[in-house]
Protein backbone atom coordinates (compact mmCIF):
# COMPACT_ATOMS: atom_id res chain seq x y z
CA UNK A 1 0.00 0.00 0.00
CA UNK A 2 1.51 3.40 -1.03
CA UNK A 3 2.28 5.85 1.71
CA UNK A 4 -0.68 8.07 2.17
CA UNK A 5 1.24 11.65 2.26
CA UNK A 6 1.23 12.77 6.01
CA UNK A 7 -0.64 16.19 6.54
CA UNK A 8 1.05 17.15 9.32
CA UNK A 9 1.28 20.76 10.22
CA UNK A 10 5.09 21.78 10.01
CA UNK A 11 4.77 25.04 11.17
CA UNK A 12 6.37 24.81 14.36
CA UNK A 13 9.41 22.80 13.15
CA UNK A 14 12.43 24.25 11.61
CA UNK A 15 13.53 23.86 8.24
CA UNK A 16 14.93 20.56 7.87
CA UNK A 17 14.64 20.05 4.20
CA UNK A 18 18.30 20.03 3.48
CA UNK A 19 19.61 18.31 6.68
CA UNK A 20 19.67 14.88 7.43
CA UNK A 21 17.16 13.22 9.86
CA UNK A 22 18.16 14.95 13.20
CA UNK A 23 19.29 13.34 16.39
CA UNK A 24 16.94 13.40 18.94
CA UNK A 25 17.72 16.26 21.36
CA UNK A 26 16.86 17.09 24.91
CA UNK A 27 13.28 18.15 25.48
CA UNK A 28 13.60 20.75 27.36
CA UNK A 29 12.38 20.85 31.51
CA UNK A 30 9.65 23.18 32.69
CA UNK A 31 8.28 23.87 36.40
CA UNK A 32 5.91 21.40 38.19
CA UNK A 33 4.32 24.56 38.89
CA UNK A 34 1.77 25.14 41.88
CA UNK A 35 -0.99 22.80 41.21
CA UNK A 36 0.05 19.11 41.05
CA UNK A 37 -1.42 18.60 44.13
CA UNK A 38 -4.07 16.97 42.74
CA UNK A 39 -2.38 14.76 40.27
CA UNK A 40 1.02 13.67 41.34
CA UNK A 41 0.66 12.42 44.91
CA UNK A 42 -0.98 9.34 44.78
CA UNK A 43 -2.07 7.14 48.43
CA UNK A 44 0.76 5.48 49.78
CA UNK A 45 3.03 7.34 47.55
CA UNK A 46 5.49 8.57 50.56
CA UNK A 47 5.13 4.97 52.23
CA UNK A 48 7.82 3.00 50.65
CA UNK A 49 8.10 0.79 53.17
CA UNK A 50 4.95 -0.23 55.35
CA UNK A 51 5.86 1.85 58.55
CA UNK A 52 4.58 -1.19 60.88
CA UNK A 53 7.05 -3.53 59.23
CA UNK A 54 9.93 -4.09 61.13
CA UNK A 55 13.37 -2.59 59.02
CA UNK A 56 11.16 0.65 58.29
CA UNK A 57 12.95 3.80 58.70
CA UNK A 58 11.51 7.41 58.78
CA UNK A 59 13.16 9.83 56.64
CA UNK A 60 11.58 13.29 56.77
CA UNK A 61 12.77 16.63 56.34
CA UNK A 62 11.71 20.79 55.50
CA UNK A 63 12.55 22.65 52.05
CA UNK A 64 13.24 25.89 52.60
CA UNK A 65 13.63 28.81 50.40
CA UNK A 66 16.74 31.29 49.74
CA UNK A 67 14.87 33.43 52.82
CA UNK A 68 14.82 30.86 54.92
CA UNK A 69 10.85 30.28 54.58
CA UNK A 70 9.60 26.73 54.32
CA UNK A 71 8.12 25.82 50.72
CA UNK A 72 4.62 24.70 50.73
CA UNK A 73 4.51 23.84 47.44
CA UNK A 74 7.41 21.43 46.94
CA UNK A 75 6.77 17.69 45.98
CA UNK A 76 9.85 15.30 46.83
CA UNK A 77 11.10 11.71 45.47
CA UNK A 78 13.32 9.41 46.67
CA UNK A 79 14.26 6.15 44.54
CA UNK A 80 17.28 3.85 46.51
CA UNK A 81 18.01 0.23 46.22
CA UNK A 82 16.86 -2.59 49.06
CA UNK A 83 18.94 -3.15 52.26
CA UNK A 84 21.40 -5.27 49.90
CA UNK A 85 21.96 -2.40 47.48
CA UNK A 86 20.14 -4.18 44.93
CA UNK A 87 17.17 -1.77 42.48
CA UNK A 88 14.32 -2.91 43.15
CA UNK A 89 12.72 -4.70 39.85
CA UNK A 90 9.50 -5.33 41.07
CA UNK A 91 6.57 -4.61 38.79
CA UNK A 92 4.00 -2.34 40.13
CA UNK A 93 5.65 0.61 42.05
CA UNK A 94 2.12 2.82 42.39
CA UNK A 95 -0.26 -0.14 43.13
CA UNK A 96 2.05 -2.33 45.74
CA UNK A 97 0.87 -4.44 48.78
CA UNK A 98 2.20 -3.56 52.36
CA UNK A 99 4.66 -6.44 52.19
CA UNK A 100 6.73 -5.70 48.91
CA UNK A 101 9.46 -2.94 48.13
CA UNK A 102 9.97 -0.73 44.94
CA UNK A 103 12.49 1.88 45.97
CA UNK A 104 10.48 4.59 44.70
CA UNK A 105 8.77 7.23 46.61
CA UNK A 106 6.76 10.39 45.87
CA UNK A 107 5.46 13.06 48.76
CA UNK A 108 4.29 16.83 48.41
CA UNK A 109 5.30 18.78 51.49
CA UNK A 110 3.14 20.19 53.70
CA UNK A 111 2.31 23.59 54.59
CA UNK A 112 4.97 24.18 56.45
CA UNK A 113 7.33 22.87 54.11
CA UNK A 114 7.51 19.07 55.75
CA UNK A 115 7.52 15.51 53.76
CA UNK A 116 8.11 12.52 55.27
CA UNK A 117 8.85 8.84 54.27
CA UNK A 118 8.74 5.67 55.34
CA UNK A 119 11.35 3.10 53.40
CA UNK A 120 14.15 1.07 54.29
CA UNK A 121 17.63 2.15 55.23
CA UNK A 122 19.19 1.16 51.67
CA UNK A 123 22.29 -0.75 50.81
CA UNK A 124 25.63 0.11 49.34
CA UNK A 125 25.28 -0.69 45.45
CA UNK A 126 28.95 -1.61 45.45
CA UNK A 127 32.13 -1.93 47.32
CA UNK A 128 33.32 1.16 48.39
CA UNK A 129 30.20 2.88 48.12
CA UNK A 130 28.37 4.35 51.07
CA UNK A 131 24.83 3.91 50.82
CA UNK A 132 22.39 6.87 50.43
CA UNK A 133 18.90 7.79 48.24
CA UNK A 134 18.60 9.49 45.36
CA UNK A 135 16.81 12.59 46.13
CA UNK A 136 14.63 14.75 43.70
CA UNK A 137 12.76 18.11 44.29
CA UNK A 138 10.26 19.97 42.05
CA UNK A 139 8.76 23.02 43.32
CA UNK A 140 6.83 26.34 41.74
CA UNK A 141 9.70 28.52 40.57
CA UNK A 142 12.01 25.32 40.37
CA UNK A 143 12.30 25.29 36.33
CA UNK A 144 14.32 21.70 36.23
CA UNK A 145 14.17 19.56 39.12
CA UNK A 146 17.02 19.03 41.37
CA UNK A 147 18.58 16.06 42.50
CA UNK A 148 20.39 15.46 45.62
CA UNK A 149 21.67 12.78 47.62
CA UNK A 150 20.84 11.71 51.38
CA UNK A 151 23.60 9.83 53.11
CA UNK A 152 23.39 8.79 56.60
CA UNK A 153 24.66 9.83 59.54
CA UNK A 154 25.51 6.46 61.32
CA UNK A 155 27.82 5.21 58.16
CA UNK A 156 30.68 7.66 59.18
CA UNK A 157 33.22 4.97 58.15
CA UNK A 158 31.63 4.26 54.63
CA UNK A 159 30.86 8.39 54.13
CA UNK A 160 34.18 8.76 54.84
CA UNK A 161 35.83 7.34 51.92
CA UNK A 162 32.40 7.32 49.41
CA UNK A 163 33.94 8.84 46.05
CA UNK A 164 31.26 11.58 46.37
CA UNK A 165 30.73 12.47 49.37
CA UNK A 166 33.98 12.62 50.62
CA UNK A 167 35.21 15.43 47.39
CA UNK A 168 32.65 17.26 48.47
CA UNK A 169 33.67 20.82 50.41
CA UNK A 170 33.86 19.45 54.41
CA UNK A 171 32.06 22.71 54.91
CA UNK A 172 28.73 22.13 52.88
CA UNK A 173 29.25 17.77 52.87
CA UNK A 174 26.59 17.71 56.05
CA UNK A 175 24.01 18.89 53.49
CA UNK A 176 23.63 15.66 52.19
CA UNK A 177 23.67 13.54 55.13
CA UNK A 178 20.39 12.35 57.03
CA UNK A 179 21.09 13.35 60.22
CA UNK A 180 19.55 10.58 62.91
CA UNK A 181 16.75 11.64 65.24
CA UNK A 182 15.22 9.17 66.84
CA UNK A 183 15.00 5.26 66.46
CA UNK A 184 14.49 4.35 62.96
CA UNK A 185 14.15 8.32 61.97
CA UNK A 186 16.43 10.48 60.00
CA UNK A 187 16.09 13.88 59.19
CA UNK A 188 17.44 15.54 56.10
CA UNK A 189 16.57 19.17 55.26
CA UNK A 190 17.03 20.25 51.56
CA UNK A 191 17.48 24.23 50.91
CA UNK A 192 17.23 25.43 47.63
CA UNK A 193 19.32 28.65 48.49
CA UNK A 194 21.66 30.59 50.62
CA UNK A 195 23.26 29.55 54.21
CA UNK A 196 23.11 25.79 54.06
CA UNK A 197 22.26 25.62 50.52
CA UNK A 198 22.17 21.69 50.22
CA UNK A 199 24.67 20.39 47.55
CA UNK A 200 22.79 19.44 44.38
CA UNK A 201 24.50 16.62 41.80
CA UNK A 202 24.52 16.81 38.19
CA UNK A 203 24.71 13.67 36.43
CA UNK A 204 24.58 15.26 33.22
CA UNK A 205 26.46 13.56 30.16
CA UNK A 206 24.09 14.96 28.05
CA UNK A 207 21.56 15.76 29.83
CA UNK A 208 22.22 19.29 28.24
CA UNK A 209 21.11 18.18 25.23
CA UNK A 210 23.61 20.54 23.52
CA UNK A 211 22.53 20.98 19.41
CA UNK A 212 24.81 18.86 17.96
CA UNK A 213 27.11 17.82 20.04
CA UNK A 214 27.54 14.61 20.70
CA UNK A 215 30.89 14.06 22.39
CA UNK A 216 30.64 13.12 26.25
CA UNK A 217 28.29 10.53 25.37
CA UNK A 218 28.15 7.16 27.37
CA UNK A 219 27.39 4.95 24.81
CA UNK B 1 -14.16 4.60 38.04
CA UNK B 2 -15.97 7.81 37.88
CA UNK B 3 -14.04 10.23 40.13
CA UNK B 4 -16.38 12.75 42.46
CA UNK B 5 -16.87 16.29 40.78
CA UNK B 6 -14.76 18.88 41.23
CA UNK B 7 -15.59 21.32 44.47
CA UNK B 8 -13.89 24.40 44.65
CA UNK B 9 -11.80 24.83 47.81
CA UNK B 10 -12.21 28.24 49.37
CA UNK B 11 -8.99 29.63 50.54
CA UNK B 12 -7.34 32.95 51.10
CA UNK B 13 -5.84 34.45 48.32
CA UNK B 14 -2.38 34.19 48.32
CA UNK B 15 -1.24 37.81 47.61
CA UNK B 16 2.20 37.32 49.80
CA UNK B 17 3.89 34.30 48.34
CA UNK B 18 7.72 35.83 47.92
CA UNK B 19 7.83 36.49 44.01
CA UNK B 20 4.41 36.11 43.26
CA UNK B 21 2.76 39.30 43.32
CA UNK B 22 4.49 42.17 42.42
CA UNK B 23 1.98 45.00 41.58
CA UNK B 24 2.83 47.45 39.03
CA UNK B 25 5.43 45.37 37.16
CA UNK B 26 4.23 45.36 33.64
CA UNK B 27 4.73 43.08 30.59
CA UNK B 28 6.60 45.33 29.16
CA UNK B 29 9.41 45.25 31.75
CA UNK B 30 9.14 41.37 31.93
CA UNK B 31 9.62 41.34 27.95
CA UNK B 32 12.91 43.36 28.16
CA UNK B 33 13.93 40.85 30.60
CA UNK B 34 13.60 38.56 28.94
CA UNK B 35 14.99 39.89 25.62
CA UNK B 36 18.32 40.81 27.41
CA UNK B 37 18.12 37.42 28.84
CA UNK B 38 17.78 35.94 25.54
CA UNK B 39 20.73 38.11 23.61
CA UNK B 40 23.44 37.11 26.82
CA UNK B 41 22.18 33.28 25.94
CA UNK B 42 22.87 34.22 21.72
CA UNK B 43 26.22 36.05 22.62
CA UNK B 44 27.25 33.27 24.63
CA UNK B 45 26.15 30.58 22.18
CA UNK B 46 27.89 32.59 19.29
CA UNK B 47 31.25 32.44 21.00
CA UNK B 48 31.25 28.45 21.31
CA UNK B 49 29.19 28.06 24.78
CA UNK B 50 27.26 24.83 24.38
CA UNK B 51 23.48 25.73 23.98
CA UNK B 52 21.43 24.54 26.73
CA UNK B 53 18.37 22.46 26.05
CA UNK B 54 17.51 23.21 29.70
CA UNK B 55 15.95 26.37 31.23
CA UNK B 56 18.80 28.10 33.35
CA UNK B 57 17.27 27.46 37.07
CA UNK B 58 18.20 31.27 37.38
CA UNK B 59 15.53 33.40 35.25
CA UNK B 60 14.45 36.41 36.92
CA UNK B 61 11.65 37.63 34.75
CA UNK B 62 9.57 34.37 36.62
CA UNK B 63 10.11 35.64 39.79
CA UNK B 64 9.47 32.72 41.66
CA UNK B 65 12.75 31.82 40.54
CA UNK B 66 14.59 33.98 42.55
CA UNK B 67 14.62 32.25 46.15
CA UNK B 68 14.85 29.34 44.85
CA UNK B 69 17.37 28.89 42.43
CA UNK B 70 20.69 27.31 44.25
CA UNK B 71 23.24 30.16 43.75
CA UNK B 72 26.20 27.62 44.31
CA UNK B 73 27.49 25.67 41.15
CA UNK B 74 25.53 22.22 40.80
CA UNK B 75 28.19 19.40 41.61
CA UNK B 76 29.28 16.73 39.03
CA UNK B 77 28.49 13.36 39.92
CA UNK B 78 29.24 9.90 38.40
CA UNK B 79 25.71 8.22 38.12
CA UNK B 80 25.79 4.81 40.23
CA UNK B 81 23.59 2.08 39.49
CA UNK B 82 20.98 3.24 41.23
CA UNK B 83 20.80 6.23 38.86
CA UNK B 84 21.25 4.34 36.13
CA UNK B 85 17.79 2.68 36.33
CA UNK B 86 14.40 3.54 36.74
CA UNK B 87 11.36 2.05 39.16
CA UNK B 88 9.87 -0.97 37.28
CA UNK B 89 6.24 0.82 36.30
CA UNK B 90 4.25 -1.72 34.82
CA UNK B 91 0.84 -2.15 33.32
CA UNK B 92 -0.88 -2.66 36.73
CA UNK B 93 -0.35 0.56 38.12
CA UNK B 94 -2.38 2.34 35.69
CA UNK B 95 -5.73 1.88 34.35
CA UNK B 96 -6.22 1.71 30.79
CA UNK B 97 -9.30 4.48 31.49
CA UNK B 98 -6.79 6.77 32.69
CA UNK B 99 -5.77 7.54 29.33
CA UNK B 100 -8.96 9.24 28.68
CA UNK B 101 -9.67 12.48 30.76
CA UNK B 102 -13.47 12.93 29.25
CA UNK B 103 -14.49 9.55 30.44
CA UNK B 104 -13.64 10.32 34.34
CA UNK B 105 -17.07 11.48 35.48
CA UNK B 106 -20.75 10.70 34.02
CA UNK B 107 -20.90 13.63 31.64
CA UNK B 108 -18.87 14.99 28.90
CA UNK B 109 -16.92 17.34 29.72
CA UNK B 110 -16.69 21.21 28.27
CA UNK B 111 -14.33 22.27 25.20
CA UNK B 112 -12.51 21.30 22.60
CA UNK B 113 -11.82 17.29 22.72
CA UNK B 114 -8.03 16.48 21.47
CA UNK B 115 -6.56 12.98 20.87
CA UNK B 116 -2.63 13.86 21.96
CA UNK B 117 0.13 11.15 21.11
CA UNK B 118 3.78 10.66 20.57
CA UNK B 119 6.68 8.55 21.79
CA UNK B 120 8.94 8.74 24.13
CA UNK B 121 12.87 8.21 23.01
CA UNK B 122 16.45 8.22 24.60
CA UNK B 123 18.87 9.91 23.20
CA UNK B 124 20.05 7.44 20.76
CA UNK B 125 15.89 7.12 19.53
CA UNK B 126 15.63 4.02 21.19
CA UNK B 127 11.80 3.80 22.59
CA UNK B 128 11.50 4.30 26.55
CA UNK B 129 9.19 1.41 27.15
CA UNK B 130 6.94 0.55 29.46
CA UNK B 131 7.77 3.65 31.84
CA UNK B 132 5.02 6.32 33.53
CA UNK B 133 3.74 9.17 32.09
CA UNK B 134 1.58 11.40 33.75
CA UNK B 135 -0.44 14.48 33.31
CA UNK B 136 -2.62 17.62 34.55
CA UNK B 137 -4.04 20.59 33.09
CA UNK B 138 -6.48 22.95 33.37
CA UNK B 139 -10.11 22.76 32.17
CA UNK B 140 -11.03 24.59 28.26
CA UNK B 141 -12.16 27.91 31.08
CA UNK B 142 -8.39 27.89 32.68
CA UNK B 143 -9.71 26.61 35.94
CA UNK B 144 -7.80 24.08 37.90
CA UNK B 145 -9.06 21.69 39.94
CA UNK B 146 -6.39 23.32 42.82
CA UNK B 147 -7.40 24.78 46.25
CA UNK B 148 -4.86 27.04 45.38
CA UNK B 149 -6.03 28.60 41.77
CA UNK B 150 -8.11 31.50 42.54
CA UNK B 151 -9.14 31.84 38.87
CA UNK B 152 -12.63 33.32 38.99
CA UNK B 153 -13.15 30.73 35.28
CA UNK B 154 -16.08 27.55 36.08
CA UNK B 155 -15.47 24.49 37.06
CA UNK B 156 -16.43 21.78 34.77
CA UNK B 157 -18.15 18.87 36.86
CA UNK B 158 -16.95 16.67 34.14
CA UNK B 159 -13.54 17.43 34.08
CA UNK B 160 -10.72 16.49 36.53
CA UNK B 161 -7.92 17.22 34.25
CA UNK B 162 -5.68 14.29 35.60
CA UNK B 163 -4.10 11.81 33.25
CA UNK B 164 -1.80 8.48 33.38
CA UNK B 165 -0.50 6.23 30.54
CA UNK B 166 2.44 3.52 30.40
CA UNK B 167 4.15 3.58 27.47
CA UNK B 168 4.03 0.90 25.14
CA UNK B 169 7.06 -1.13 23.97
CA UNK B 170 7.46 1.48 21.14
CA UNK B 171 7.50 4.14 23.83
CA UNK B 172 4.33 5.16 22.12
CA UNK B 173 1.48 7.14 24.46
CA UNK B 174 -1.98 8.40 23.82
CA UNK B 175 -4.15 9.92 25.66
CA UNK B 176 -7.68 12.00 24.82
CA UNK B 177 -8.49 14.86 26.80
CA UNK B 178 -9.61 18.67 26.44
CA UNK B 179 -7.69 21.54 24.92
CA UNK B 180 -6.90 23.36 28.35
CA UNK B 181 -7.79 27.15 28.26
CA UNK B 182 -4.99 30.05 29.18
CA UNK B 183 -5.25 31.83 32.20
CA UNK B 184 -3.83 34.64 34.02
CA UNK B 185 -1.30 34.21 36.83
CA UNK B 186 0.28 36.39 39.23
CA UNK B 187 3.57 36.92 38.10
CA UNK B 188 3.41 40.56 36.92
CA UNK B 189 0.14 42.37 36.08
CA UNK B 190 -2.14 40.92 33.08
CA UNK B 191 0.58 37.76 33.16
CA UNK B 192 -1.69 34.64 30.83
CA UNK B 193 0.20 31.59 30.88
CA UNK B 194 -0.37 29.86 27.43
CA UNK B 195 -2.40 26.96 27.16
CA UNK B 196 -0.48 24.07 28.22
CA UNK B 197 -0.78 20.70 29.77
CA UNK B 198 1.75 19.45 32.23
CA UNK B 199 3.72 15.92 31.94
CA UNK B 200 5.60 14.10 34.34
CA UNK B 201 8.20 11.64 32.47
CA UNK B 202 10.74 8.39 34.01
CA UNK B 203 13.14 7.54 31.60
CA UNK B 204 14.80 3.99 31.17
CA UNK B 205 17.40 5.75 34.10
CA UNK B 206 16.65 7.70 37.13
CA UNK B 207 18.90 10.72 35.49
CA UNK B 208 16.39 11.50 32.48
CA UNK B 209 13.07 12.07 35.15
CA UNK B 210 11.91 15.00 33.43
CA UNK B 211 8.57 17.01 34.46
CA UNK B 212 7.86 19.68 31.55
CA UNK B 213 5.23 21.45 29.76
CA UNK B 214 3.31 20.60 26.34
CA UNK B 215 2.23 23.82 24.85
CA UNK B 216 0.00 24.23 21.60
CA UNK B 217 1.02 25.52 18.32
CA UNK B 218 0.32 29.24 17.23
CA UNK B 219 -0.21 30.45 21.15
CA UNK B 220 -0.17 34.31 20.55
CA UNK B 221 0.69 34.18 24.68
CA UNK B 222 4.36 32.51 23.73
CA UNK B 223 6.51 35.63 23.45
CA UNK B 224 5.16 37.40 26.77
CA UNK B 225 5.07 34.03 29.20
CA UNK B 226 8.46 34.15 31.39
CA UNK B 227 8.07 30.18 31.25
CA UNK B 228 8.01 29.17 28.13
CA UNK B 229 10.62 31.63 27.43
CA UNK B 230 13.17 30.65 30.19
CA UNK B 231 14.04 27.97 27.59
CA UNK B 232 17.07 30.44 26.09
CA UNK B 233 17.16 28.86 22.85
CA UNK B 234 14.10 28.94 20.27
CA UNK B 235 14.93 25.65 18.61
CA UNK B 236 14.67 24.04 22.35
CA UNK B 237 11.52 26.15 22.90
CA UNK B 238 9.84 24.59 19.45
CA UNK B 239 10.19 20.90 20.85
CA UNK B 240 7.42 21.82 23.96
CA UNK B 241 5.28 22.80 21.35
CA UNK B 242 2.82 19.91 19.92
CA UNK B 243 2.73 19.86 16.36
CA UNK B 244 -1.29 19.36 14.83
CA UNK B 245 -1.41 16.27 12.84
CA UNK B 246 -4.51 15.31 10.17
CA UNK B 247 -3.77 11.98 10.65
CA UNK B 248 -4.46 11.62 14.34
CA UNK B 249 -7.77 13.78 14.49
CA UNK B 250 -10.81 11.48 14.02
CA UNK B 251 -13.52 12.25 11.97
CA UNK B 252 -16.34 13.73 13.87
CA UNK B 253 -14.74 13.33 17.13
CA UNK B 254 -11.25 14.55 17.80
CA UNK B 255 -8.70 17.22 17.06
CA UNK B 256 -5.11 15.40 17.12
CA UNK B 257 -2.02 16.18 18.61
CA UNK B 258 1.30 14.94 18.02
CA UNK B 259 4.28 15.55 20.70
CA UNK B 260 7.81 13.16 21.29
CA UNK B 261 9.67 13.83 23.77
CA UNK B 262 13.53 12.88 24.31
CA UNK B 263 15.11 11.76 27.26
CA UNK B 264 19.02 11.63 27.30
CA UNK B 265 21.39 11.69 30.08
CA UNK B 266 23.22 9.03 31.10
CA UNK B 267 21.57 5.23 31.47
CA UNK B 268 22.91 1.70 31.97
CA UNK B 269 24.75 -0.27 29.40
CA UNK B 270 22.87 -3.12 30.67
CA UNK B 271 20.31 -3.64 28.37
CA UNK B 272 16.95 -5.57 29.92
CA UNK B 273 16.21 -8.57 27.63
CA UNK B 274 13.44 -7.95 25.18
CA UNK B 275 11.05 -9.94 26.84
CA UNK B 276 11.62 -8.76 30.28
CA UNK B 277 8.79 -6.61 29.90
CA UNK B 278 6.70 -9.19 29.59
CA UNK B 279 7.08 -11.26 32.38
Amino acid sequence: MPDQPSLRARANAPDESNLPAPEPLQTPAQTVGPFFGYALPYAGGPAVRAAWQPDAIRLHGTVFDGAGDPIPDAIVEIWGPDAAGRPSTERGVLERDQHGFSGFGRAAVDRDGRFAFTTIKPGATREGLAPYLLVTVFARGVLHHLFTRAYFDDEAAANGTDPLLSTIDPARRHTLVAESDGPASYRFDIRLQGEGETVFLDFAVLDHGDEGRREGMQR
Amino acid sequence: MPRPAPQPEQTQPDATQPGETQPGETQQGISAEIAALHRAAQEAAASGAPVPAHPPRDFPPYRSTQLRHPTRELVRADPEEIELVSPAFGHTDVAAEEADLTIQHTGEPLGERIILTGRVLDGEGRPVRNQLVEIWQANASGRYVHKRDQHPAPLDPNFTGVGRIITGDDGSYRLTTIKPGAYPWKNHRNAWRPAHIHFSFFGSAFTQRLVTQMYFPGDPLFALDPIYQSITDQRARDRLVATYDHDVSEPEWALGYRWDVVLTGPRSTWMEPEDADHA
